[in-house]
Order: C-alpha cells, then structure tokens, then sequence
C-alpha cells in the first residue's frame, strides 16, 4: 500500500481505468502536454498518446458537448473542468442533456462519462478559483455528484464514475489535492458512489460534511476528544442523489447534528441534509440541526481576511461543536 | 453522610404557609420515608408532615406555633450514604460552573423532542431530572443515563426543592401566588383587661372566604315555612330503634338533606356556578353542610346526596361531624360542594341570612323546628310544626322566580315525608 496524495490518486485511478479500458479517454483545457494546471493528468499524455489525452480548446459548453456524444456512441470520456468555476458555460449540456438522455430516450441512450472539476477555496484564488458550485447540480436527477475526501476513497470513486453508466460529477477540492495524503492500496477496487461513509464514531454530537470539511470536522473532533466529547462524522461522498439511510442513522445516534458545508449556506446540500434529517428523525434529536457555512455572500474574497472569513476551517468547526455539545 | 432538608409542602391549592401544631419526633429520631413528621395546620386543614427521606433527625428548625411558608426549611435529616458528600467534595473545582447553571435554568423546561420521546416511553417525570445542558436544560443523554441506571428519579437533587414530598411537585405555582398581603390597617389601641386572640389559621380563611362571597356575591334572600308534623312524627316514632340498631341518630337534618337534594335535581340551575362570561350547572350533586365547633367552621361535602336514601346521609352527616370534632377532616372531605345546606335550627335559630359558600349559587338555611298554632283547611286551629326555610341566593345566576319554585318544591316535599309516604332505607 502506498502513501498517496490526493491529487495523486486521482491521477491513478485514470491511468488504471484507461489501462483497463480501452473506451477510457480524457479531454479538457491543457491536460495533454501540461499535464493540466494542478497536474492531475501528469504522464497520461506520454502513456496513452494525444488521441486519448485531447488538449481541447477554451470552451467548456465544447469540452462537455464532445463528451456527451462520444459517451452516447459508447465511449468512456472524463472531461476535466480547469476550474469548478468555469463549469458555468456547459451547464445546459450538463443539465439539458447528459442528465436527461435516458430519461428523454426511455432507456435508449446513455450518457457514461465523467466531468472532473476542481472546486473549493482557502488557495487564495479569490472569485472565480475558489467557488462550490455542486449545488447548482444537486436537485437534477439523471445526474450523480461525487465528492471524495480522501485519497483512499478519490480513487475508488474516481474508477466507479468512470465505470458508471451515467453521468457523474467528480468535484475535488483543489486544496485537498496535496495537503491530504493517506494510504491507497495498489490493487483495482471501487467504491460504491450514493453510499456516506462514518469517518469517526462519536456518542455526544454528530458533525455530518464533505470535502475538504470532513477533515476540519475530524481535526476538531480530536481537540474535544480531550474533553471528553466524543463527536461522530459522517462523511457524504456523494451528495446527490443523497444517502439518506445513513444521514438519518447518523443524526439518530447522537440526536445533535451539525452541517458543515464551505458553500453559501442557504440553498446548499445541506440544506437538503438538514430537510431529511427533519422528516425523519424529529423525535431523536436533541437540539435545532446546526449550520456551519459560508456566508450568503456572492463568492470567496480575495482579501486574506476576508477570505478566512468566508472560509470554513478547524477551529470555526470547533466553536460550533462546543456549542452544540453544550446545548 | 448528607444532610437534606424537609420543608413545608404545599398542602393545597392557594395554601401559602402552615403552623407547625407539634412535633412528633425529636432530634436523634430514625425515621424511615414517609414517617410522620409533624403535625401541620394550614387555613384549610390538619395534615401530616411526612419525610421525604430516611434517615435520623439532627435538628428541629421550626418551633411548635411557628409558622412557615411553604418551602421553607423546617427540619434537617441525616441520610445515610456517602455519596452527597464526596460529591460535592470532587465538584469542587467544577463549582463556578455549577453555580453559573444553578443560577440560569431558563431552559430547564424546553424539552427537545428526544427528550419527551424517551421520558414518556420510559415513564420518567421529567420535573425530576437534572439537565446537565445550557440553562439546566434536561439532554438526551441524560436520559440515556437514566434509562441506561435503571433507577427512575424519585426526587429532585436541586436541595431548594429535595425536600419536598413527591405528591406535591408543584413549585412553580407555589413562588407564582404572591404572599398574603398584610393589611396596612390601624386599630384602637388594646385597653387593659381585654384579651388579644390570635387569629388561627381557620378563622383567617372563614375570613377571607367571608369577605370574598360577601364582596363577590350580589345576594338576594327569601324565606318560606313548611309544616312538617308529620316528618316530626315519623322520626320520632323511629328514632329509638334506630339508634339501637345503627349506633347513630336519626337526625331531622338528613331528611332535609334528601328534600334539598332530590330538589336540586328538578331545579339545576340552583346547582351551578358563576363563571364571569358563563354559568356552569354542575352535574354532581354535592352538598356542603356546615359544622361548627366551638371555634371554628367546617364545611364537609356529602358526595352525590342525590343517590343517597336518608340512612345513607344520616350516617354520612355522623362521620363527618365526628372527623371534624376530632380534627381530622382532610382536605379533600371538603372539596366540590355544589350547595350549601345549614343546620341552623341546631342552636336555636328561627330566621337567618346565610353568607353563600362561593362559589357555590346558594345556600338553605334550616331554622328550629317549632310548635305554633296554625289555621288549618276548615277554620281549625291546631298546634303544628313549623320550620322556617331560608334561602340565599347568588342574583347574578337566579331570580326570585325559580328560587321560589325551587323552594316551594323544597317545603312541599318535606310536607309529604311520613311514614306512609316514605322509608328511610
């Protein structure tokens, strides 16, 4: 098993499904020769050759479009997005099209192909390198989005969308790329994408999150571990369409829930979260379901304090903890 | 070992302080849970005190024929097991939080929905747990930990309120009725040789009650007099044997009784109360009857007079009258009259005004019964007996005219007993 990053395990779970299958090929804005701008697809132009690594131009609705047509002709495309913020432009094809072909064709076509996308803040990237867009897509069914925390699960997910026969959104947190290491075995394995994952076992409050939050969350648990206040984290992974079995479980075992999301808070998955956990766990909870989040502001600040204002990090989940493991 | 405090339990609605009347165990007494402490007299009633714990009396607080509010501390008890104290021992460096939440339990009462779930699943009184959450408020996980013991809460461990017995966990209600008001009025000063009384519990709330029916109650009177020769007749033809056979008299006052009640049932309205925008005719029939002692007033209650026969009463009135010459009437004997029956023939009297027992409609006063020569049917004069019937009556809820055929039906049914016409069984 080897110590990976995260960026790291992305790039293997392409290069073993590209290995694997045949189907298999990237394009998006400077993924060939460059290797992309965070360097996720580094080496695959020199294994798999420019015909399976397409540098395509600047025109995302293009990258996208390309992609829906080759995955409808049975092709495996992933399509990388250089920023989750430049996703706006292909929307309709996403939304429009990939997300409804099986439906709008009862069953004749499919759309199996993946949309990488960086998202994310805390790099300084201010507006439009920073932003959580997942929201935009999460009430659109005939769509999947995926977001992993760790590298073990980025690369198992990763080879599930790629297998999937449907359209699937991969967000990965750009910050997470190489502050997250962790180990990752070196065999094929996949991880079912709609499953959340209990990234820690706690008794007193229970913190349920994605992305880059799940390892704030776990930080933080660590700091109130040693007062004694156990706190359970429930990782999402895929936040659409929801795991709603487990989120219910994980609201019930502790009866006081934070949400913690780096998006705007209002109208963001956890809301969704929060509306599940209110249907159906009212009689176990013990406290108001709480919200840690960004602030309904229209995107990440470039000011440095004003960015770690917006942002989320460990010790803003940490004051949120204690107040609810103190209610 | 712990000291907990008994204080004076709330020993009715509206009861604000009680006289401890004596004291039935001394300093280093054992008494177990329950055990009778003390003997308390409230305005309303004599009662027990009981202990909230066992354990071994170290120190009377209050003095006999002192009076105390409710909630105040009147003893002290050891109780055994070292718990309490190490416990406090080892909070000692947690202190400034305990005081904190003590001092704010705002949110004692806002029970999540957790909470209420599993106190009702598991019958747990929730007035008896701690919260360990912000401003007292009671978590799930102390629940859990209740559930998870298996020892329900019997009493609270806030020591402002231990003490009390659990039956009466009223608190709230307690603090919320403001102290009795004393009246900032002046009197002639005492000459010499008069003698100050103090005034009893009783007689303040025959006070009070007084006053409030009077100041309340628009009254209106009216009197009515009824022959009874031939019940005078019958009960006293039958007055020896029954005595003999049941042990008690066979009083004038139960035949009067069972007339008003089987009255009242033809004529609810005077069954009913005055409620500020509605009347309520109560279904019960319930008579209050009034018994004096020599210092006091006590109005028992005769539950569902209506379904009694005149023995039925008859012994009822008896054990009434001697739990109240022996002191031992209990609250509840005087809870829910619905109207008021007074024997005041009892002592002499032959017309009266009676002050209604609030909030009762009415109250039918029974003068003595006396021989007076009366124009009978055909001219004749004959020496009869004469009973004067005088009634009170609330005029916001009757008028003259149902009260006068209520009455009118009182006299002729008293009239009509005989021994042909009725039996006492």
């Amino acid at each position: 098993m080897a110590n990976l990053s995260y960026i790291d395990a992305i790039t293997l779970a392409m290069k073993e499904e590209m290995e694997r299958d045949d189907r298999v090929f990237i394009l998006g804005e400077d993924v060939g020769l460059k290797g992309g701008v965070f360097k996720a697809t580094q080496g695959l132009y020199d294994e798999f050759g420019e015909e399976r690594v397409i540098d395509a131009p600047l025109a995302e609705s293009a990258i996208v479009g390309v992609g829906i047509g080759a995955a409808m002709y049975g092709l495996r495309p992933i399509a990388e997005m250089q920023f989750a913020d430049f996703i706006m432009p292909a929307v309709n094809q996403i939304i429009s099209e990939a997300s409804r072909i099986r439906y709008r064709s009862n069953n004749d076509w499919n759309c199996p192909m993946v949309i990488r996308a960086p998202f994310g803040g805390g790099v300084h990237g201010a507006l439009y390198h920073s932003q959580s867009v997942e929201a935009v897509f999460a009430n659109q069914p005939g769509l999947k989005i995926v977001i992993p925390s760790t590298p073990y699960d980025a690369k198992g997910l990763l080879k599930a969308a790629i297998r999937d026969d449907d359209p699937v959104l991969f967000f990965e947190h750009k910050r997470a790329y190489r502050l997250i290491k962790g180990e990752v075995p070196e065999e094929d394995y996949t991880i079912e994408i709609g499953k959340a994952d209990v990234k820690r076992e706690g008794e007193d409050l229970t913190v349920i999150t994605y992305g880059l939050g799940v390892h704030f969350a776990l930080q933080a648990a660590e700091r109130l571990e040693k007062d004694g206040i156990s706190v359970h984290v429930l990782d999402l992974r895929t936040i659409y369409p929801l795991d709603k079995e487990a989120i219910i479980e994980a609201a019930k075992k502790t009866g006081k829930v934070l949400l913690v999301t780096e998006d705007n808070k209002e109208g963001s998955v956890m809301s969704e979260v929060s509306a599940i956990i209110a249907e159906h766990a009212l009689f176990d909870l013990d406290a108001p379901i709480k919200r840690l989040a960004g602030p309904d502001v229209p995107a990440m600040p470039y000011a440095p304090t004003m960015e770690k204002f917006f942002m989320i990090n460990p010790d803003k989940v940490e004051v949120a903890m204690r107040e609810l493991a103190a209610f | 070992m712990a000291i907990e405090q008994i204080t004076m339990p709330q020993l009715g609605e509206s009861v604000t302080e009680g006289t401890i009347e004596k004291w039935l165990v001394k300093p280093g007494d054992e008494v177990k849970k329950y055990d009778t402490l003390a003997e308390v007299q409230t305005d309303k009633v004599t009662a027990e005190l009981p202990s909230s714990f066992a354990g071994k009396i170290i120190e009377l607080i209050a003095n006999e024929g002192d009076t105390i509010a409710v909630g105040e501390v009147v003893c002290k008890v050891e109780i055994e097991g070292g718990a309490a104290e190490v416990k406090t021992e080892a909070s000692a460096p947690a202190e400034t939080k305990n005081e904190e939440s003590a001092s704010d339990q705002s949110m004692k009462k806002r029970y999540s929905p957790a909470v209420v779930r599993m106190a009702s699943e598991h019958g747990i009184d929730l007035n008896m747990v701690e919260g360990s959450g912000t401003s007292g408020r009671i978590t799930r996980k102390d629940i859990q930990k209740i559930i998870d013991s298996g020892q329900m809460p019997a009493t609270k461990p806030n020591p402002e309120v231990e003490a009390k017995p659990v039956a009466t966990p009223e608190q709230p209600t307690i603090q919320a009725e403001p102290a009795p008001v004393k009246e900032e009025k002046t009197y002639e000063p005492t000459a010499t040789g008069d003698i100050e009384i103090p005034v009893s519990g009783v007689r303040r709330a025959i006070a009070k009650n007084m006053v409030n029916s009077t100041q309340e109650i628009p009254h209106a009177w009216l009197m009515m007099e009824a022959d009874v020769t031939n019940l005078v007749n019958y009960r006293d033809s039958i007055k020896g044997d029954f005595k003999k056979r049941e042990g008690y008299n066979i009083t004038y006052f139960a035949f009067f009784v069972k007339a008003v009640s089987q009255a009242l049932k033809e004529f609810p309205m005077m069954n009913s109360q005055w409620q500020g925008d509605k009347i309520i005719q109560k279904k019960d029939i319930n008579l209050s009857i009034a018994v004096a002692t020599e210092d006091a007033l006590f109005v028992p209650v005769i539950k569902n007079a209506d379904d009694k026969s005149v023995k039925g009463i008859a012994k009822e009135i008896h054990e009434l009258a001697s739990k109240v010459r022996a002191g031992k009437l209990k609250s509840d004997d005087m809870k829910g009259g619905t109207f008021t029956v007074n024997n005041t023939g009892a002592f002499g009297s032959v017309q009266s005004m009676g002050i209604i027992n609030h909030p009762q409609a009415a109250i039918l006063q029974i003068e003595s019964i006396v021989k007076r020569p009366v124009i009978m049917e055909g001219g004749m004069f004959a020496a009869r007996d004469m009973v004067n019937l005088c009634l009170s009556i609330d005029h916001r809820i009757l008028d003259g005219l149902v009260s006068g055929k209520f009455l009118s039906r009182v006299k002729e049914l008293l009239e009509g007993y005989s021994k042909d016409t009725m039996s006492i069984y």
